[in-house]
């Protein structure tokens, strides 16, 4: 699939018609192309080297997945909804990253995009300059691949991982 | 000497028109066959003195006319009536249309602007407008991207146009505007961007500045006395807008000004309420933060304040103080005062007295309210005013990076704009109310200019130990501060109420359905199904010897965020999650006008 029908597939997810329609299970295994294989200082990644989460047995999330539902909804959720589940007006995210792939992800929040015509007025702005957005953006991009794997259910992760040092020296790095 | 003649001239005859206009609006909104401002009047009423429709016959009401606004988005405030003119709105693109009540709603003309598509993203909450305002000839239009223009009444001809703030720092408009004398007061939206709230003073007849209020800052800037301005009064001193803020924080410190303003024209004041102070991190910014979450009371002709008296002292949870100020003349302890009531986010109903800004009622108008116990109502106390705050609810007691939980309301308060009805008839006021509570994670966050700047993560979902839904649409004792009826809603009531002189009350649900009750009792007389949820204001009008109950349906606004998905309690454990009212399984987009009247 061209990265251009991806984003399209993407932009037809919206609306509150499907905010509500994915249910949500108890915590079940990573896909298998979700699944971490590597760890490195408390983050995960796939077999491809992709930002990825972890979610133990009894629940417990990696570090970076807690981050981003903390993220998510203080930087995305006045537009995306609560728990990647969309808005009136704009499409669930969790939904959106099941259909674009992680550099699409990050393009999309770095650029921003449009879709404005007679019956639509959806505008997503660019993200590049906001540090409380991009020092934070596989955190948000490993919540909402959880959530939309189905890997954990809304609300707020209950145990999470401790936050290593290399990652609070990053973030502390990035927000300068 | 002949060039300053003139001009002595045009300004006096300026003046001449202005005051007429003023007097031409007033007696519009005494008529109350036309709705000839949002509000109904300025005292916020919104009631009706027409009575064909009432008790006896309101469950016979049918549908008159529909009309599609072509806009999906969601649609706030209502219609005006003039004359045999409608005046409909929208949410971005914010188009008007003038319907001819004599030609079947044929439209007359319409009008929309062409604004940068890049403010949508930066309107908080849904690109939402709450209506037009008419006055002197002209309907005034308050854009998203801030720019105010005055229409041609009667052509839709564009007579002035004048940006009153920059999209790209934030800055953006949700709000109609006040038309008094011969100025129109506008206000800002744009608190989770970092704006520096302000009330701004237009030229009717040309659209040139006259003043500008700041929310913060020097005194220059809030145009405040430090002696003559007073809260609970006492004078408020020298720069007090800035006074209660770390270095330069006032600068990007929120107080935005989006809700329904008032006018007494007798004491000659305007009255509003400012927004939450920016960021959502109470830690990031010691101190009251003054002047946001305040009610002001300020001189139409300068800008000067009278008197003013914050709310909530350093915000900890979003409470912005913009909701309507409602103008009453009621009895208290024998007396006949001057009452301003105030339906506040923060959960608590305020009764003062106008002229002169003293407390005299604060109480809880949802019994789950719990951050606070009260507000201190001794004049001789250090705290008089103020409210005492629960240590266990205070998220800045409990500190950054901590998650506080259990706070009633959630953020977007027991009432947010939605604005409630007073009927003279009754003594009584008919609120609509959200029922929900929250979590609040505040963290640390930098500021960019135009980018958001929240710095708090927010879970929501209903009340604790109630009925479970998420609102309830009371009637208020303002002097007793009791209430004194409740309906429990299954979602937030997010349409604005009316109550009529034929002892009923009107309001919409996000549902869709809009309600007619009883005004003494509550009982339910009659329901409609309209095609989208509503969040629209209700109106009345009559045309051609026959009552007329108008609404807009159009689902959105924060009640889309929140409620679209339907809501969760993480403390309930995983077995309740998803348990709660989805909004998408009841209702989809789309802009509509309902009309209603009695069949023949």
């Amino acid at each position: 699939m061209t990265k251009m029908k991806r984003l399209l597939l993407a932009g037809l997810v919206t609306g509150i018609a499907s905010a509500g329609a994915a249910t949500d299970n108890a915590a079940q295994e990573a896909r298998g192309d979700s699944a971490a294989v590597t760890e490195e200082n408390g983050r995960y990644f796939t077999a491809d080297g992709i930002p990825t989460y972890k979610v133990a047995a009894d629940g417990t999330v990696d570090w970076m997945t807690y981050s981003g539902f903390r993220r998510y909804h203080s930087e995305c959720h006045v537009c995306h909804g609560p728990d990647g589940m969309g808005s009136t007006y704009a499409p669930p995210l969790k939904d959106a990253v099941e259909q674009m792939d992680y550099y699409d992800f990050v393009y999309t929040v770095s650029n921003g995009r449009e879709n404005v015509d007679v019956s639509h007025q959806k505008v997503m702005p660019s993200f590049g300059h906001n540090k409380n957005v991009m020092c934070y953006l596989d955190d948000i991009y490993v919540y909402l691949k959880a959530r939309g794997d189905g890997a954990i259910p809304r609300g707020r992760p209950a145990k999470k991982e401790a936050k290593s040092d290399v990652i609070a020296e990053d973030v502390n790095a990035c927000m300068g | 000497m002949r060039t300053i003649y003139a001009l002595t001239s045009v300004i006096a005859l300026s003046t001449g028109t202005a005051a007429l206009a003023n007097e031409a609006l007033q007696q519009m909104m005494d008529d109350p066959t036309q709705w000839a401002i949002q509000m109904g009047d300025y005292s916020n009423h919104r009631y009706s003195e027409l009575d064909q429709i009432n008790a006896d016959n309101v469950g016979d009401l049918k549908v008159a006319w529909t009309f599609s606004t072509g806009v999906l988005r969601g649609h706030e405030g209502s219609p005006l009536v003039i004359g045999d003119t409608m005046y409909v709105h929208t949410p971005f693109p914010n188009i008007v249309y003038a319907l001819d009540l004599n030609d079947n709603g044929r439209i007359k003309w319409r009008y929309e602007p062409k604004q940068d598509t890049s403010v949508i993203p930066v309107m908080c909450c849904d690109t939402v407008n709450r209506g037009v305002a008419f006055a002197d000839g002209k309907i005034i239009l308050h854009q998203a991207d801030t720019t105010v223009v005055a229409l041609d009444a009667n052509t839709g001809e564009v007579l002035w146009s004048v940006k009153n703030g920059d999209p790209e720092k934030g800055e953006t408009n949700t709000a109609t505007v006040l038309p008094v004398k011969n100025k129109v007061l506008v206000g800002i939206s744009g608190g989770e961007f970092g704006v520096r709230g302000s009330v701004t003073a237009y030229n009717l007849e040309t659209g040139e500045r006259e003043w500008r209020a700041y929310s913060m800052g020097p005194d220059s800037d809030t145009l405040m006395d430090p002696e003559k301005t007073t809260m609970l009064g006492k004078p408020v001193g020298v720069d007090s807008g800035t006074a209660t803020w770390e270095g330069d924080q006032w600068k990007i410190g929120g107080g935005t000004t989006w809700g329904w303003y008032s006018y007494d024209p007798e004491l000659n004041l305007v009255y509003y309420g400012t927004g939450n102070p920016s960021t959502w991190n109470p830690s990031q910014r010691p101190g009251d933060n003054r002047w946001s979450m305040t009610i002001m009371a300020r001189d139409p002709d300068t800008g000067m304040a009278k008197w003013v008296y914050q709310m909530t002292p350093h915000d900890e949870w979003d409470f912005d103080g913009v909701n309507e100020m409602i103008l009453t003349d009621q009895e208290i302890d024998g007396q006949m005062r001057k009452l301003l009531t105030h339906f506040d986010r923060n959960g608590l109903a305020y009764t003062l007295d106008r002229e002169s800004g003293e407390l005299l009622v604060a109480e809880k108008y949802d019994p789950a309210v719990n951050w606070t116990t009260g507000v201190d109502m001794d004049p001789n106390s250090d705290t008089y005013g103020r409210p005492a705050v629960v240590a266990e609810y205070s998220t800045s007691q409990n500190g950054e990076d901590e998650n506080t939980t259990g706070i009633c309301p959630a953020a977007l308060g027991t009432k947010d704009q939605q604005p409630s009805s007073y009927s003279p008839k009754t003594g009584l006021f008919y609120v609509p109310t959200n029922h929900v509570c929250m979590d609040y994670e505040p963290f640390r966050v930098s500021y960019t200019a135009g980018q958001p700047y929240v710095g708090a993560t927010l879970s929501m979902y209903p009340a604790p130990d109630s009925h479970g839904g998420m609102g309830n649409f009371i009637a208020w004792d303002n002097i007793k501060g009791e209430i004194k009826w409740s309906i429990p809603e299954q979602f937030s009531v997010w349409s604005g109420a009316m109550a009529t002189a034929g002892d009923i009350v009107f309001y919409g649900t996000l549902e869709g359905y809009l309600k007619a009750v009883r005004a003494d009792t509550g009982e339910e007389l009659y329901r409609f199904k309209t095609p989208s949820g509503i969040i629209g204001n209700v109106m009345s009008y009559e045309h051609g010897g026959k009552q007329y109950v108008a609404v807009l349906s159009g689902v959105g606004g924060w009640a889309g965020i929140g409620l679209a998905a339907g809501l969760t309690n993480p403390n309930d454990g995983l077995g309740a999650v998803g348990g709660y009212a989805a909004l998408s399984d009841y209702t989809a987009l789309g802009g509509q006008l309902t009309v209603f009247t009695l069949p023949d």
